[in-house]
């Protein structure tokens, strides 16, 4: 289908780090099932370096493929890092998104702070909780028709 | 294998419609206003079409038939019509379903922001408005009832017989979009008390871009296209002549062979809804008897749609879906809302909607697919996680 990029619809039809991961060091789920997406991302985290990343999506073609390019881009990468990981870079990453559906590569990028914030969380870190997902749908679909 | 059963959206064109559309192209590419023999003789294919159209509707004359581009436009006018010759009369209250196709609801949003009071009445768990819900919402200023012959998402049959014997009863106009019905199921204006009708030919294997507004001999017509005096004034613009003469062979022959086609989807489509009822968490959306032979709608819990029908395109299966995303915007399908399915539950539908060219093998490859494609997306969604562990409770 011409709707997506052969990138995208690589990492829908092959999702990587698909699946529940049991002894994750953070959990992080953003979205609505309301709204049509739900994006979970599991990280196993050793000495500030995310050694390994999973997913799972409810959500269409482009939630699925923007949460499998995520884990895929922050593996091997040290929590800072991941924190600067941008909805723009996914998205770039997948050759790029119909406008619609640049909220999916939002709640990608705000999925893996989540994570991240549960980490944080469960460790005891402190950090500025503005910087994370508020559950607002809406603040990712006003990304929504933007140029990248 | 290749399975078109997205035929609600667009059917293929019949080697009828595409053979008599390329002849007409061939014979009478004159200009039907123009007065020699060129011109007269596409004007002669255009009125020959008018009268096959009208004697297949049941229309008592040809100038009941009005030609447009498609059933949208179709809608626009018989709506806009209805309102401004009743608002000339003080008459500015319009009653619908919540559940009608954009074409119509759009124009009554506009209305309303115009104006008018709009009534829309409630389809119900199974997509089916009753005649007691139009007669008693009828008021002293009702200048039009609007109420589709078919529900082009779920298929659902509107008892239009009955809510026109309604409207005559109490002289309120009555309009139909029939787009999803003619030459599925029998519709005929005298025979079901329509004042105004829409229809579009490719929903019968005919050519895109071309349909008929039917408005009952009295019916004003307000113009949408002002110019020319074509369509007796009411629709300005020179005749697509090789689509409206295909249109018009094109119902003939799928009228003639409407009841044995019938004949052969209907099993099919019964084996459709039995088979998808066993996947567990599902749902068929609309009433399970009063239903076109073709449309089949499910909702299935924890996963969206539009995934499902990308999973079902690799697997060659071609279908449709109600959710958001596919649609562009954050709510699902207004028509599976209206039957008051939850958002959640909503995003997860299937639109399959059958021709008489789909064949038993195809619905036994849908059946062996659609299973296997919603226990993947069920496995890696997070919503049916929570379902399944009880942290959110099954809606289906």
């Amino acid at each position: 289908m011409a709707l997506y990029s052969e990138k995208v619809m690589d990492h829908f039809k092959n999702p990587r780090n698909v699946g529940k991961m049991e002894d994750a060091d953070g959990i992080g789920e953003v979205g609505n099932a309301k709204c049509g997406d739900i994006m979970k991302m599991y990280l196993k985290i050793e000495n500030g370096i995310i050694v390994d990343a999973k997913f799972n999506t409810f959500g269409c073609g482009s939630a699925i493929a923007t949460s499998s390019m995520a884990t895929e881009l922050i593996k091997g990468k040290s929590i800072e890092e991941a924190l600067t990981l941008s909805n723009k870079a996914v998205v770039e990453a997948l050759d790029g998104l119909p406008t619609h559906k640049i909220h999916c590569s939002v709640l990608a990028e705000e999925a893996v702070k989540a994570a991240i914030r549960d980490y944080y969380d469960k460790n005891g870190i402190e950090y500025d909780k503005e910087k994370f997902c508020d559950g607002d749908c809406a603040h990712c679909h006003a990304h929504d028709d933007e140029e990248l | 294998m290749f399975v078109y059963a997205d035929n609600a959206a667009t059917t293929k064109m019949s080697k009828t419609a595409q053979k008599t559309m390329i002849d007409a192209m061939e014979r009478v590419w004159g200009n039907p206003s123009s007065l020699h023999t060129t011109g007269q003789e596409a004007k002669e294919a255009l009125e020959g079409a008018r009268e096959t159209i009208a004697r297949l509707l049941g229309a008592d004359s040809p100038r009941e038939i009005y030609f447009t581009s498609g059933g949208s436009e179709a809608d626009n006018q018989a709506i806009r019509s209805a309102a401004f010759y009743g608002a000339k009369k003080g008459k500015k209250h319009i009653i619908s379903t919540a559940f009608e196709h954009h074409a119509v609801l759009h124009t009554l949003k506009k209305l309303e922001k115009e104006g008018f009071e709009i009534t829309l009445l409630d389809v119900h768990e199974n997509g089916v408005v009753t005649a007691e819900q139009v007669k008693e919402a009828i008021r002293p200023d009702t200048a039009l009832v609007t109420v589709m012959y078919a529900n082009n998402e779920i298929g659902t049959v509107q008892p239009i017989h009955e809510i026109g014997a309604v409207c005559r009863a109490a002289g309120v106009p009555f309009h139909t979009d029939a787009v999803q019905a003619v030459c599925h199921i029998p519709v005929n204006v005298r025979e079901d008390n329509i004042d105004m009708l829409s229809l579009s030919a490719h929903k019968f294997h005919g050519p895109k871009g071309v349909g008929v507004l039917y408005a009952k001999r009295g019916t004003l017509l307000a113009n949408l296209i002002e110019g020319g005096a074509q369509e007796r004034g009411k629709r300005a613009g020179t005749e697509n002549i090789p689509a409206i003469v295909s249109m018009a062979e094109t119902m003939q022959e799928e009228l003639a062979k409407m009841d044995a086609v019938n004949a052969s989807i209907i099993p099919l489509r019964d084996k459709l809804i039995a088979g998808l009822s066993e996947i567990p968490h599902s749902r068929l959306n609309g009433d399970r008897e009063a239903r076109v032979p073709g449309t089949v709608n499910f909702c299935f819990e924890g996963i969206e749609g539009e995934s499902l029908l990308l999973m079902l395109d690799e697997e060659g299966i071609q279908a449709s879906s109600g959710s958001a995303c596919t649609s562009g915007s954050l709510d699902p399908s207004h028509v599976l809302l209206a039957l008051g399915l939850p958002h959640e539950v909503a995003h997860g539908s299937l639109r399959l909607s059958l021709s008489e060219e789909n064949t038993e093998e195809q619905i036994d490859h849908i059946l062996a697919v659609v299973p296997k494609v919603v226990a993947y997306l069920r496995d890696i969604s997070p919503v049916w996680e929570a379902l399944e562990t009880g942290e959110r409770p099954h809606l289906l």
